[in-house]
C-alpha cells in the first residue's frame, strides 16, 4: 500500500491538470459542437491576435511575473544575509506563517486601499503636508505598466520564500560557513552570499518557479491592482470564457492555451537566467576580492524586509479599519463615525459558507498531509528519494489555472459528475499537496533515524516505530504543514466556484461575489473572516504540541 | 414528472395571450415544486439585493415548502458557463443552474444556443399582472422576442448623480456633459466597456447623438455601423482627455464608480439603479449632499429577466418562485427604498384597490428621483449592437 503512495499522488494531481488541459486543445482549434464548432481552423488563433492591445497584455504578463519574483527573491537573501537571531529577526520570522495565510485577493485589497490616491496613507497624509482636499488624479493603481501589480506580488510572495529558505538553511549549516568565510577576511553579508546562497538557492528552486508561474498567470491579484487598458493575458482569458457571447469561448481557450506558452517561456527565461547569474557569481566568488563596507547591503535588506512586512499588516489593518467604518472620506484620517452594522449585516450570512469553508479546508489538508506522510515514509523506508516523477507535484502550480479548471468541469460532467463536496475537495488538493509536501519533506528527512532504530531495537514493528516515535515526534511540522494546507484551501476560488457550480459556498466564493459590488466595508468585514479563518488553523498548530507536551519538556524543544 | 413538463411545454407553444386558457395546469405544478430546491443563480454583490432574495426565500420556503438558494455570481456569465459545460459533459438533466437572473445579451445568447427551458412564462398566473398585450417592455429584451422564454422581474433605468457639495451645474445632455468636464477635468468616468454600464454609457450618448436613432433598434448588420457611430467616437476623442486619469485607466463597474464618489475623486457619476443613490446615502457609502436626477432627454431602461435553463433540475419550483417573484406583495417589497428599489414590472391598471395601494404606499427616499422623472425611458436598442460597440470601443481605446 505504502509503496503506491508516490503514484496515488502523481494520478490525483496529474490527471486532472493534462485532462483538463486537453479538453481546451480542441476549441483552440476551433472544434466544440455544443457551441457550433464543427471544423478544426486556426481562426480562433487569428482572432487572438487580432485582439487589441493583446501584445501589451502579453508583455505585462511576461515582465511583471519576471520582475516581481526577482524582486522578492533579491529582498529575501539581502535579508536572509543579515539575519542574526536579533528580535527584529524573530519577530518577522513568527509572522511570515500568518502573513502567508492571508489570501491573495484580501491582502491585494488592503494594498490597493493603502497607496490609492484616496487611500490611507494619503489621507494621513493630507492634507496638512500635501495640501490636498479632495484625492489627486494621480495613476497610481492599475498603471499600464503594471507597476502596482509588481509591488502587490513582491509583498505577498515574500513570506512563501522566506518560509520556504528558513526550511531549507538548517540543512546547510549556514553560520558555519559564514564563519569559515569570515575567517577568510569576508565581511559578513558579502561571506553569506558567497558560501551560503549558492548552496541555498537549489533548495528553494521548485519554489521559486511556482511563485514564477503564478506571478505570470494570476487572476484575482491582476484585476484589483494591475492594469485594466488592457488587462493581463490571463484577466481577458477569464473575461473571454465569461462574455456573454459563447463563440469567444474559442478565443478563451486558445487563450489559456496562448497563457500556458507565456508562463512556459517565462520560466525557461528564468532558467537561461539563472544560468547567465550563475556563471557572473562563480566569477565574482572565485575572484575573491574582499569589498569594503557592506554596511549598504545590511541597510537595504532589513529596511526593505520591513516595508513589506509593515506593509500587508497595514494593508489588513485599513481593511479592519473599513469594516467598521461609518461615512469616510478624503482627506479623514480616521473614520468620522465607527458602526458595527457592517458585521451585523454580513452575520445571517457568515455561519454556512464559514463551516463549509473549514470541512473542505480540513478534509483537504488531511488528505494531503496523509498521503505526503505515506509518500515520505515509503522512501525512508526505502533508504533512497522516492520516484523522481514527484516533481510533477508542482504541475498544478505551474500550468495556469485558467487553462485546465474548465476543461476540469467539462470532465466532472463527463463522469456524470452533479457539482459535489468530494470533487470541490479534490480539486483543492491539486493546489493543498504540493505545498504540504513542500513544508513536510525537510523536517522528515532531517529527522535523527537513530530514533527509529532506537525503537526497532526495543522491539517495536516498524509500523509502531511510525505511529509511536516519528509522527508523536514530528507532530510540529506536520500541523503546520497541515495549517499552511488550510490556509491554501480557504483561499482557492475559481476551483470552488467552477467545480462547485456555485452550490458550495466557501468564505472566499461569497468575499469575491460581494467584492463585484464595491462596497468597501462589506469586502472588509469579508476579506477580514477571510484573513482569520486560516488564522485560527496556524493558532491551533502552535497551540496543540504545547497542550498535549505540557508533562514532556523534552518534548517542547522538538 | 419528465413527462408532464414535455406535455406543459407543448400546451405553452401557444401565443403569450392565451395565459388564461392553460393556467389550470398551475396547481399541479404547484404541487410538484413542493419539497424541491430551487438554486437562483443571481448576481450577488449588493446587500439590498442579497436581502431581498433572502426574504423572498422565507417566503418561498412558508407559503410553497420550496427551499430557494441563492447562489451569489460575481457575473452572470459564470451560470451561462456552468450550463454550456453541463451540456457539453453531456448533463441534460441534472443542471445545477435552477433559475438565471438574465437580460439582454446573455439572454440573446442562451435563447440561440438553445440553452434555455420554454416557453413557459404564459404559465405564470401573475404574469398577466404585468398587462403583455400592451406592454412590450416585458415581451421583448433587449427588441429580442422573449417568446416565453423568461419571465418579467423588475425595471431599471439609468440614473446619473452627483455631488452637491463639489459641483453644482450637472450636464442633462451629452453635449453638456462634454462642456462639463472640460470645466472639471478628471471628475467624471465611466465603467471599461464591455461591462455591461460601460457600455449602456455608450449607447445612451449613441442614442443622443446618432443622426440616423432608428438604425440602432434593427440588427446591426443592417446598419452601416461607421456612419451610424461616428459621432460617439467624435464625441469620446474630445471627452477622454477630461475623464478621470485622463482615461488611462476605467473604473471596473457601478460600484467602484460609487467608491469613488463616495471618496470624493469623482464628482459626477450614474447608475443603472434609481435606488443605489439613497441606498448608499443609508449605508454611509455616500454622503448626504448626493442628488439624482435624469437627463433631459430621458435615458435608457430596460427589464430585468428570470430564465430556466433547459437541463434545470427543478423547474416546477423555479416557476413557482418566478410567479411569486412577480407577485404584487413581492413587487412591492423589491421596490420599497428601503429594501432594494428594483422598481416594478406590474401594470397599475391590472391591479385591484388593494394591491395598488401596497404601490401606493411606498415613500420617496432622499436624494433618489421623482416616479415622474422615471417616465422618459430610452429603449435598449437591438442586443447586437452591444458586441459591436464594446469591439469597436476596444480597437479604439484598448492601448497597444
Amino acid at each position: 500500500m505504502l509503496r503506491l503512495a508516490p503514484w496515488i499522488i502523481v494520478f490525483i494531481l496529474v490527471v486532472p491538470v493534462v485532462g483538463g488541459t486537453l479538453l481546451t486543445v480542441p476549441p483552440a482549434f476551433g472544434y466544440l459542437p455544443v457551441l457550433g464548432g464543427d471544423d478544426w481552423s486556426l481562426r480562433p488563433w487569428l482572432e487572438l491576435a487580432a485582439t487589441p492591445g493583446i501584445l501589451r497584455s502579453i508583455a505585462v504578463s511576461f515582465g511583471s511575473g519576471l520582475l516581481a519574483t526577482g524582486l522578492a527573491l533579491i529582498i529575501v537573501f539581502l535579508f536572509l544575509s543579515t539575519i542574526a537571531n536579533t528580535r527584529f529577526d524573530r519577530w518577522i520570522q513568527r509572522l511570515v506563517s500568518p502573513l502567508l495565510s492571508v489570501p491573495h485577493a484580501a491582502a491585494a485589497f488592503g494594498f490597493a486601499f493603502l497607496v490609492a490616491p484616496s487611500g490611507l496613507m494619503l489621507r494621513w497624509l493630507s492634507p496638512s503636508l500635501t495640501g490636498f482636499e479632495r484625492p489627486p488624479d494621480w495613476l497610481l493603481l492599475n498603471d499600464p505598466f503594471g507597476m502596482s501589480l509588481i509591488s502587490g506580488l513582491v509583498v505577498k510572495e515574500i513570506p512563501f520564500l522566506l518560509l520556504v529558505s528558513l526550511a531549507g538553511l538548517p540543512q546547510l549549516n549556514a553560520a558555519q560557513r559564514v564563519m569559515l568565510a569570515r575567517s577568510l577576511g569576508y565581511l559578513p553579508r558579502v561571506a553569506w552570499f558567497k558560501a551560503v546562497a549558492p548552496a541555498l538557492y537549489p533548495l528553494i528552486r521548485l519554489p521559486v518557479y511556482a511563485v514564477l508561474a503564478f506571478a505570470t498567470s494570476t487572476v484575482d491579484v491582476a484585476m484589483i491592482l494591475g492594469p485594466n487598458l488592457p488587462s493581463t493575458l490571463s484577466v481577458q482569458v477569464v473575461q473571454w470564457f465569461n462574455d456573454p457571447d459563447l463563440t469567444r469561448r474559442f478565443l478563451a481557450s486558445a487563450g489559456a492555451l496562448l497563457q500556458l506558452l507565456v508562463t512556459a517561456s517565462a520560466l525557461s527565461a528564468w532558467w537561461g537566467l539563472e544560468k547567465l547569474i550563475g556563471t557572473g557569481f562563480n566569477a565574482w566568488v572565485a575572484g575573491g576580492n574582499r569589498q569594503r563596507s557592506d554596511g549598504t547591503l545590511w541597510l537595504v535588506g532589513r529596511g526593505l524586509m520591513l516595508i513589506a512586512t509593515l506593509l500587508p499588516v497595514l494593508g489588513l489593518f485599513a481593511l479592519a479599519l473599513n469594516s467598521v467604518a461609518g461615512f469616510w472620506r478624503f482627506p479623514d484620517a480616521w473614520p468620522g463615525s465607527v458602526t458595527l452594522s457592517h458585521w451585523l449585516q454580513a452575520l445571517p450570512d457568515l455561519a454556512r459558507p464559514f463551516w463549509m469553508t473549514m470541512v473542505i479546508a480540513t478534509a483537504a489538508s488531511a488528505l494531503a498531509v496523509a498521503m505526503v506522510l505515506a509518500a515520505l515514509e515509503h522512501e525512508q523506508r526505502r533508504n533512497r528519494p522516492a520516484t523522481r516523477a514527484l516533481w510533477l507535484l508542482y504541475l498544478p502550480l505551474l500550468v495556469p489555472q485558467v487553462g485546465f479548471l474548465s476543461g476540469i468541469t467539462v470532465l466532472s460532467q463527463m463522469a456524470g459528475q452533479a457539482p459535489a463536496l468530494w470533487v470541490v475537495v479534490w480539486a483543492h488538493l491539486l493546489f493543498v499537496l504540493p505545498y504540504v509536501y513542500l513544508t513536510l519533506v525537510e523536517p522528515y528527512r532531517r529527522f535523527d533515524f537513530r530514533w527509529v532504530i532506537l525503537g526497532r531495537s526495543l522491539g517495536l514493528s516498524v509500523n509502531q516505530a511510525f505511529w509511536r516515535i516519528r509522527l508523536p515526534m514530528m507532530l510540529r511540522p506536520v500541523l503546520t504543514a497541515m495549517a499552511l494546507g488550510v490556509a491554501i484551501s480557504v483561499s482557492q476560488y475559481l476551483p470552488t466556484q467552477m467545480l462547485g457550480g456555485g452550490r458550495i459556498v466557501t468564505v472566499t466564493t461569497e468575499a469575491v461575489a460581494l467584492s463585484s459590488g464595491g462596497d468597501r466595508r462589506l469586502i472588509g468585514v469579508w476579506a477580514m473572516v477571510q484573513a482569520i479563518t486560516p488564522f485560527i488553523g496556524f493558532v491551533l498548530a502552535l497551540l496543540i504540541p504545547r497542550l498535549l507536551w505540557k508533562e514532556r519538556r523534552g518534548m517542547q524543544a522538538l | 414528472m419528465k413527462s408532464t413538463l414535455l406535455a406543459l411545454s407543448v400546451s405553452l407553444a401557444l401565443p403569450l395571450g392565451s395565459h388564461a386558457a392553460v393556467s389550470d395546469e398551475w396547481p399541479a405544478i404547484v404541487e410538484q415544486a413542493r419539497g424541491q430546491t430551487v438554486y437562483f443563480n443571481a448576481w450577488g454583490g449588493e446587500s439590498n439585493t442579497n436581502n431581498t432574495i433572502r426574504w423572498a426565500a422565507g417566503q418561498g420556503e412558508e407559503r410553497y415548502g420550496i427551499d430557494l438558494v441563492h447562489v451569489k455570481l460575481g457575473d452572470t456569465a459564470e451560470a451561462v458557463s456552468r450550463v454550456v459545460a453541463e451540456k457539453q459533459g453531456g448533463n441534460t438533466s441534472e443542471g445545477a443552474v435552477d433559475l438565471i437572473w438574465v437580460n439582454g445579451e446573455n439572454f440573446a445568447t442562451l435563447k440561440e444556443a438553445g440553452l434555455l427551458f420554454g416557453p413557459w412564462v404564459g404559465q405564470l398566473p401573475n404574469f398577466s399582472l404585468t398587462d403583455p398585450e400592451n406592454n412590450p417592455a416585458v415581451t421583448t429584451d433587449f427588441t429580442v422576442p422573449v417568446e416565453g422564454m423568461e419571465a418579467p422581474w423588475g425595471k431599471a433605468q439609468v440614473v446619473f448623480y452627483y455631488d452637491t457639495s463639489l459641483t453644482e451645474n450637472p450636464p442633462g445632455s451629452m453635449p453638456e456633459l462634454l462642456e462639463w468636464a472640460q470645466e472639471n477635468p478628471g471628475e467624471f468616468s465611466y465603467p471599461k466597456p464591455p461591462q455591461f454600464l460601460g457600455t449602456t454609457f455608450l449607447k445612451q450618448a449613441l442614442i443622443e447623438l446618432a443622426d440616423d436613432g432608428d438604425a440602432l433598434y434593427r440588427p446591426v448588420a443592417e446598419a452601416d455601423f461607421e456612419v451610424v457611430t461616428a459621432p460617439l467616437w467624435n464625441f469620446l476623442d474630445q471627452l477622454h482627455p477630461n475623464l478621470w486619469r485622463s482615461a488611462r485607466n476605467f473604473p471596473d463597474n457601478g460600484p467602484s464608480l460609487r467608491r469613488l464618489m463616495g471618496a470624493g475623486e469623482l464628482s459626477l457619476a450614474f447608475s443603472f439603479w434609481p435606488a443605489e443613490v439613497p441606498a448608499a446615502i443609508a449605508n454611509n457609502e455616500l454622503p448626504p449632499t448626493v442628488e439624482s436626477y435624469v437627463l433631459d432627454g430621458g435615458t435608457i431602461g430596460n427589464v430585468s429577466f428570470l430564465a430556466i435553463p433547459f437541463n434545470a433540475q427543478h423547474k416546477s419550483a423555479a416557476m413557482v418562485v418566478a410567479n411569486f417573484l412577480l407577485s404584487p406583495e413581492a413587487q412591492a417589497y423589491a421596490q420599497h427604498p428601503d429594501n432594494w428599489g428594483f422598481l416594478t414590472v406590474l401594470s397599475m391598471d391590472q391591479l385591484d384597490a388593494e394591491q395598488k395601494a401596497l404601490f401606493e404606499a411606498l415613500p420617496s427616499p432622499k436624494g433618489g428621483v421623482t416616479p415622474a422623472e422615471l417616465q422618459q425611458v430610452l429603449e435598449e436598442p437591438h442586443a447586437s449592437w452591444v458586441e459591436a460597440l464594446e469591439t469597436a470601443w476596444l480597437e479604439r481605446y484598448s492601448g497597444n
